[in-house]
């Protein structure tokens, strides 16, 4: 498997003007009401500090707390199943729709079941899947991934929705009015709802002490698809788990605020047993959880609860884009989270950021982002996943930093280099720096030099 | 060893050290805002409305204008009769075609201008959520401040069901723009009414 080659990607994203414009505007305008709204509460960073505090305490005791919920959720009805990895949790889930003769899933938008493939794994087993947030049914019809984790398509323009819905739904070709698009899809999904055997959601938190789980949209489509069929499906990863009902004030003040810039998610939504005479089918998943919660740089990242706030502030993810990390969660997140599951595979990430830092300070579950990123290009470096130029370069630049009359060397030539050599010397695939920048006027003379001549001896 | 249990002792080996208990989460209670008058404006900006003040003996009139040319009208509460009856036992699906939906909050949120409901208030939970506009009665003396003081409610742990809803279905997928009754409801009107 070749690395991704994030840089290459998101060429081809910078290169669609009015869509890099807009994405990078739309983002930064989340930034801005996420801002708005932390700043309207006194305790917000004691909420970040509390938030922090009830996840690396519920993840030192994961275990203990996995069984209260189990304990918890099969006293008030629910069915618990447990999966390993991607394959184990699809195969649940198919087998749970075969035993109920259910052709048709209508589900709410859930990372997790991104990461495990499943809507592919069903469609080829025959069940008819149907993504109901708006966000993600536009990405599945133009058959791509999420961008965003969040906001699915926010890297599509308005006219590039009505083009799928008119392909793929059958809405009006050239009518880019964003209130006829939403009502089309309304129309189209609601026959789906009634008909559907089976509901699938999420869960953005499982309560150790009371078996419930929590999902947040604002679309109202989860609770469609929970309430409406007779057999409902969630699918949850282990590091969801909180331990009690009070905690979850601290999250949900925090999730949609740092998310969108809203107080609040429309539909805060709470499921802890099933309706009469239906079933609840509760999956846990571990697909690689475990194994990170044992890395000790990295295990921190299990906090996160997928507001997409680092995302939204990142210069480097505003201006190239979900799909050009390749992965299912990009951004700065994505750069920590996915090496664990492939670490060739995602080598080059690291690399997609300026280390600036903001993602760490936006994160409402204060995770060290930027360090984990830094963290990670070192474990690239150790585990010879860099590519041969980053790696040669590292390795010249080491020896000459190492020892003073090179260093001193190196520096008047490079003056003199960028001086005199033509372009084309200085300008070129050895220096990717330079491919969308000038190289900085070289000072007359160095501080070396300088210093030499008027402060020697003094 | 079933995956359960491989699953827990991988969790079990590789989970850091037990770290210190969580702090007691305090209420951040404070009362620099009337509740009702910080619960009316969040609404608001979360896209719902608020009734016109209104006589509690009148509320079938109040739908009426409120909604003149609504055909089915749901009641999950009975002080307003509506056109359909609705009970427990009612089949999800056939509210597909209610217009208009009226339901009592068990009580509101300020600082987020939510409004609880649980299988008791719904009696059949897709009414909120099928019915293209909800009319939510709230009794004005049954607002908390904030999500710490409604998590204290005990309902949370009893409910099979339970809802904080915050205006009328969103989605700012396309492009960012703004659209109302995404999937769920179009509007969502709360009237300030004691039982």
């Amino acid at each position: 498997m070749k690395p991704i080659d994030h840089a290459e990607a998101s060429s081809h994203f910078i290169e669609a003007k009015a869509h890099l414009e807009f994405h990078d505007r739309r983002l930064w305008d989340l930034r801005v009401k996420r801002d708005r709204q932390a700043h309207g509460i006194p305790e917000w960073e004691e909420l970040r500090d509390l938030a922090s505090a009830i996840k690396e305490h519920t993840l030192s005791r994961l275990a203990d707390y996995l069984e209260q919920f189990e304990a918890q959720a099969k006293k008030n009805g629910a069915h618990v199943h447990w999966a390993r990895d991607a394959g184990e949790h699809n195969q649940i889930v198919y087998d749970i729709l075969s035993a109920h003769g259910a052709k048709t899933l209508v589900k709410s938008k859930s990372m997790l079941t991104e990461e495990c493939n499943m809507r592919q794994f069903l469609q080829t087993r025959s069940i008819t899947v149907i993504e109901t947030d708006l966000g993600e049914r536009i990405q599945q019809l133009d058959d791509e991934p999420p961008s965003h984790i969040v906001v699915p398509a926010v890297h599509k323009l308005r006219s590039d929705v009505s083009e799928v819905f008119a392909r793929t739904i059958g809405s009006e070709p050239g009518n880019n009015d964003a209130h006829y698009l939403a009502e089309a899809m309304r129309r189209n999904t609601r026959p789906y709802f009634l008909d559907a055997q089976a509901g699938m959601t999420g869960a953005n938190f499982a309560v150790a002490e009371t078996g419930s789980f929590v999902v947040c949209t604002n679309e109202g489509n989860a609770d469609l698809s929970a309430n409406v069929p007779k057999l409902h499906i969630a699918c949850i990863g282990i590091e969801k788990i909180i331990p009690k009902i009070e905690h979850l004030a601290v999250f949900i003040r925090m999730l949609s605020r740092s998310a969108l810039g809203s107080p609040i998610t429309q539909y805060t939504s709470h499921f802890r047993a099933p309706r009469p005479g239906t079933e609840l089918h509760i999956v846990l998943v571990d697909n690689g959880r475990s194994q990170r919660l044992g890395m000790k740089d990295f295990w921190h990242s299990l906090k996160c609860i997928r507001c997409g706030a680092c995302m939204n502030t990142c210069p480097v993810y505003r201006r190239s884009g979900g799909l050009s990390y390749g992965a299912t969660y990009s951004g700065p997140i994505g750069i920590i989270i996915d090496p664990t599951f492939d670490i060739r595979k995602y080598s080059n990430l690291p690399y997609a950021s300026t280390l600036n830092g903001s993602c760490t300070n936006v994160c409402p579950v204060k995770i060290n982002i930027h360090e984990q990123i830094y963290k990670w290009r070192q474990v690239m470096a150790e585990r010879n996943q860099l590519p041969l130029v980053k790696r040669e370069a590292i390795r010249i630049i080491g020896k000459v930093m190492s020892e003073p009359h090179l260093y001193r060397a190196a520096i008047s030539a490079t003056g003199l280099a960028i001086e005199r050599l033509p372009r084309f010397a200085v300008y070129n695939w050895l220096n990717p720096w330079g491919r969308q920048r000038e190289m900085p006027e070289p000072p007359k003379q160095s501080f070396r030099t300088w210093y030499l001549e008027n402060r020697n001896g003094r | 060893m079933t995956s359960r249990d491989s699953i827990l002792a991988a969790v079990r080996q590789n989970q850091p050290a037990p770290l210190a208990p969580v702090p007691a989460i305090p209420s951040f209670a404070r009362d620099t805002e009337p509740l009702l008058e910080q619960f009316k404006s969040v609404l608001l900006s979360m896209g719902g409305k608020l009734a016109p003040p209104v006589d509690r003996g009148d509320l079938d009139g109040l739908v009426h204008s409120l909604f003149p040319d609504a055909t089915v009208i749901c009641s999950a509460t009975l002080e307003v009769r509506g056109t359909r009856m609705l009970d427990g036992s009612t089949d999800p699906t056939a509210l597909a075609d209610v217009d208009v939906a009226v339901v009592r909050a068990a009580f509101g949120v300020a600082e987020t201008g939510s409004v609880w409901l649980s299988e008791e208030e719904l009696k059949v939970n897709a009414l909120a959520y099928l019915a293209q506009h909800l009319i939510v009665l709230l009794d004005p003396s049954c607002i908390v401040g904030n999500l710490h003081q409604a998590y204290r409610d005990f309902r949370f742990n009893t409910a099979r069901y339970a809802v904080l809803v915050t205006g009328p279905s969103a989605t700012a997928d396309i492009e960012g723009v703004l659209v109302h009754g995404a999937q769920g409801v179009r509007s969502l009107t709360v009237a300030m009414v004691a039982p």
